[in-house]
């Protein structure tokens, strides 16, 4: 039965809707239980279609394994979870709230797509429509300059890397008459490799270049950070973690499905790439002065990491992207919703706004405690399983170079992470601060507690996650 | 009861316990509680079988895609250890200034018992890699939150150091599992493996900076004497009692199986540095005004000697290693002990500004002369035994015994002279009238400095027990290498 799968997608596009018209009815109060019942439907949906049969659908335009519904299952986990951040965040800066919640379903719903596709009409479709609602959300504090430069800068760049994607889907139908993945799959397997067309090998590269782009990868990044310091936190937080993990998980299935046996080809061109990325993310994390961009660097060098995946494609690929993207995600999600608190308090988001948090509130300054070891891949939280997992892919096709490069990183990466650490325990609070403790709302609470949870249990007992892939 | 994994769980269970005890009881809590753990290790301790090998072993599926295990078991090189750990805790629990802290500092310190533990229990790479890592965490939180002066740089570089040292040994584990014909991470099967000589050269190195980072070896020791310094008290007696004791097991246990091919193209020059380091820090150490600093390099100059004797490959040189643990665990616990109760006592540790204490403080003083001789090795102490065995063992190295040997036992000499210049600045000499009204230790302090100076003469008369324990799993093990390298 195909349709319970396409009924999550169904079930989010109409949520969206719904909620426009929730909107349009001053229902404020409904939004966010209406938004969190849908998804959990979704996530329903989903579930139900985990056992079944997978064979590609609609003309062989989506097909539903269970690599795609657990990617997706995470993409909506994470959206609920930035979205139950939401209360009173949108309401503080925008007089219309019901059309963030409606806009982040409508990208929710391409990031689906972009995990499920089969073709490369879904695939495009999937990344414009998860990107152009984007494009709204990242500007949608209209007065904000920053705000103003995010958005046309992510526009900008958005719609050029599109263009490499389109231009390099393009090329590959040139060369194979298809779009379809399994027709290239064949296209590849059955032709000799000095036969293959070189516009094929013209598309791989397009395409590589437009899919770095949307995973931010070095030296495609250069949006990243401008875009991510100047959106609203919760639209960052949405974006580095929900968008980069679709991001990934398109790009991982298009690689392992089918550019496989040309990895001679495209290999050495991404090592390249991870290395480079690697670098420029954790260097550039390591000076910055404000956290929010340090976390805007720090994602590009994760990106780095999750790129060992595809790298060194084989049959734990998934399921190592997939632990990663949820320690990576959950740990963010914790990261941007106490910078979220702590600025609102304090007012900036650097970090000695952080000072002292500690002996304010210890709940607060554990939480990140653990989400920044998380990040730092520490053993016992999810981090350190999902950088595992990536380091042992690297040692499985002995790139040994890059294994030592990617410790020279982590060991970079523990340098900025602990100094958040620092702030939070050993350095005390401005007089005027100290007055008043930071207060953590109960939905604030609620999804600490989740995601901490969540990031100890994969990081102690992973077996369950990464068996399901 | 002889569940190995009880002993894992009930620190972690304390001390997630111990985070909520917020009253200024709490060391009582953690005392009681660490004192559970003494009492589950007598039974491992009487029905131990030296020659019966690994035991006591326990294993579960961890992580099934990855072939990951949860194995732990005991032998005779990580029984002590087991024992030097378990002991050692709630000794230093019970050293710690009731008022400073709270529940949350014992927390961290039952913490980092979890991660010792399965450090020297762990059969299982995978296992002994996250032990070694979260013994890491609890042990930086307690450094630079109680610590003093430059505390955030100077853990900050130390955190940074033994991690870049665990992640090169990270890679070096993924790449044997790679090996492995049955992609495994268990320690039977890295020590079956037959690496070719390249391989194990850069193997070895993988896993030696590890160690030698948190031994610490020259010239990987630059973090140790700061963190030693401005560690609290209690830290200092985890980081060197305890902590450093990971280094040398790793030796043992994973560098000296795996990479005997390693360690002996390298081990001449590891051996040099070991007995570089001896004098240096013997010198250095010399030097010193700050009591704690002082220990802190003296420390360096034992650990050289002890690594020096696991690189010597005799049995002598591995048995006295193993007994010097113990021993150093001992005398860096009530060293450091001392000097804290002094430092408590006159606010200071500088020894120019101390002396004549002994007038004041007999009891400190006449226990403070056993750890001392303890320290230098005087016969019928317990350094006496170990230093004896670790010098033969540089003596019987190849290569260059004779000279091993000879500066090897320049921590003897200059061991003596600067722990007598520390012993003497600080309670000898005139009394000064400042001083005057300062108290002798009396009840716990008492009974801790009275456990540890009876452990001191103890062994030191009766060695014969703890070499038992170690003598058959040593003798396997040189076995394996000398069978591996012919």
């Amino acid at each position: 039965m195909p349709t319970y799968i396409m009924g999550a997608i169904i079930t989010l596009s109409l949520l969206a809707i719904l909620l426009l018209y929730l909107g349009l009815f001053k229902a404020r109060t409904a939004l966010l239980p209406v938004t969190l019942a849908g998804l959990a439907l979704a996530v329903g949906f989903e579930w139900y279609g985990w056992d079944q049969v997978a064979v590609p659908q609609y003309s062989g335009m989506v097909l539903f394994d269970r690599y795609a519904i657990a990617f997706s299952i995470l993409c909506i986990f994470i959206a609920g979870l930035v979205l139950s951040l939401s209360k009173a965040y949108f309401k503080a800066i925008s007089e219309n709230v019901a059309e963030y919640y409606a806009l982040i379903l409508f990208s929710l719903v391409g990031a689906l797509l972009v995990c499920s596709y089969h073709n490369f009409a879904i695939l495009f479709i999937g990344i414009e429509v998860m990107s152009v609602a984007l494009y709204i959300l990242v500007g949608i504090r209209k007065r904000d300059r920053l705000s103003n430069e995010a958005a046309l800068k992510y526009f900008l760049m958005g719609a050029f890397s599109t263009g490499f994607l389109l231009f390099g889907i393009t090329l590959m139908y040139g060369a194979t008459g298809s779009f379809d993945l399994g027709e290239l799959q064949r296209y590849v397997r059955t032709t000799p490799d000095h036969q293959i067309s070189p516009l094929f090998f013209g598309g791989i590269l397009l395409m590589l270049v437009g899919l770095c782009f949307k995973v931010g990868a070095a030296p495609f990044h250069f949006w990243t950070p401008d875009v991510y310091d100047g959106s609203p936190i919760l639209i960052t937080a949405y974006m580095s973690t929900v968008v980069k993990v679709a991001s990934f998980a398109g790009f991982l299935r298009l690689f392992s499905m089918v550019m496989v046996p040309l990895d001679s080809f495209w290999e050495p061109l991404l090592l390249t790439i991870a290395i480079i990325t690697l670098f420029v993310g954790n260097i550039s994390a390591l000076v910055q002065s404000s956290f929010k961009r340090m976390l805007a660097y720090s994602s590009i060098a994760h990106a780095g990491y999750m790129l060992f995946a595809i790298l060194s494609i084989g049959t734990l690929s998934p399921a190592a992207i997939l632990t990663y993207g949820l320690a990576y995600s959950l740990a963010s999600v914790v990261a941007f919703a106490a910078l979220i608190l702590v600025k609102r308090q304090i007012g900036t988001d650097q970090f000695e706004s952080f000072n002292g948090l500690a002996k304010q509130n210890p709940f607060l300054a554990f939480v990140l405690t653990v989400a920044m070891l998380s990040l730092a891949g520490i053993p016992l939280t999810a981090g350190f399983i999902g950088k595992f997992m990536m380091f042992g892919r690297v040692m499985e096709s002995y790139h040994t170079l890059l294994l030592v490069l990617a410790a020279v990183n982590a060991v970079i990466g523990v340098f900025y992470y602990l100094r958040v650490v620092v702030h939070l325990y050993f350095k005390s609070a401005d007089v005027e601060a100290d007055s008043s403790s930071i207060k953590v709302p109960l939905n604030f609470q609620i999804i600490f507690t989740v995601s901490i949870l969540l990031t100890l249990a994969v990081g102690i007992y992973p077996d369950w996650l990464i068996n399901l892939l | 009861m002889d569940n190995l994994f009880s002993l894992l769980l009930i620190p972690l269970l304390s001390a997630i316990a111990l985070f909520f005890v917020r009253s200024d009881r709490a060391k009582w809590v953690a005392l009681l509680l660490s004192l559970i753990n003494v009492g589950l290790t007598v039974p491992f301790l009487l029905r131990f079988d030296p020659q019966a090998g690994i035991q006591f072993e326990q294993m579960w599926v961890w992580i099934e895609r990855l072939n990951v295990n949860f194995h732990i078991g005991l032998d005779g090189i990580s029984l002590p250890l087991v024992l030097l750990t378990n002991g050692l805790i709630p000794l230093i629990i019970a050293t710690v200034d009731q008022k400073r802290f709270k529940g949350n500092f014992y927390a961290l310190v039952l913490f980092m018992q979890v991660g010792l533990l399965l450090v020297f229990t762990a059969l299982d790479a995978f296992s002994f890699y996250v032990g070694w890592e979260i013994a890491l965490i609890p042990i930086y939180f307690i450094c630079a939150l109680w610590g003093s002066g430059d505390r955030i740089a100077t853990n900050l570089k130390f955190f940074i150091y033994t991690f870049a040292g665990s992640i090169l040994m990270l890679i070096g584990i993924l790449y044997l599992y790679q090996q492995t014909p049955t992609h495994s991470f268990e320690w039977t099967a890295f020590a079956a493996l037959n690496l070719n000589e390249e391989v194990q050269h850069w193997v070895f190195w993988a896993f030696f900076l590890a160690f030698a980072i948190k031994i610490p070896i020259i010239p990987f020791h630059t973090w140790q004497p700061n963190t030693y310094v401005q560690a609290p008290a209690a830290g200092t007696m985890l980081l060197s009692g305890i902590m450093l004791k990971m280094g040398i097991f790793g030796l043992l246990r994973w560098l000296l199986p795996i990479a005997p091919l390693g360690v002996a193209e390298y081990g001449t020059l590891v051996m040099i540095l070991c007995v570089v380091g001896i004098v240096y820090a013997s010198v250095i150490a010399f030097r010193q005004d700050d009591a704690k600093r002082l220990i802190a390099y003296s420390s360096i100059a034992h650990v050289g000697l002890i690594a020096g004797g696991v690189f010597s490959l005799t049995i002598d040189g591995l048995q006295g290693a193993m007994i010097q643990m113990i021993n150093h665990g001992i005398s860096a616990v009530g060293l450091f002990f001392v000097i804290d109760l002094i430092e408590r006592r006159t606010g200071s540790r500088s020894l120019s500004a101390l002396g004549g204490l002994a007038a004041r403080t007999p009891k400190l003083a006449i226990a403070f002369l056993i750890l001392v001789m303890g320290a230098v090795g005087l016969p019928l102490t317990h350094g006496f035994i170990g230093e004896f065995l670790l010098l033969k063992g540089l003596f019987g190295a190849e290569g260059y015994g004779l000279w091993y040997a000879v500066f090897g036992g320049l921590t003897l000499i200059l061991g003596a002279v600067y722990m007598l210049r520390l012993y003497q600045k600080t309670m000898l000499g005139e009394l000064q009238t400042q001083w005057e009204s300062i108290r002798d230790v009396k009840s716990t302090d008492l009974l801790v400095l009275g456990i540890l100076v009876v452990l001191v003469i103890l062994i030191g008369v009766l060695p014969n027990y703890l070499l038992q324990l170690s003598e058959p799993a040593i003798q396997e093990l040189l076995q394996q290498i000398s069978f591996r390298t012919a």
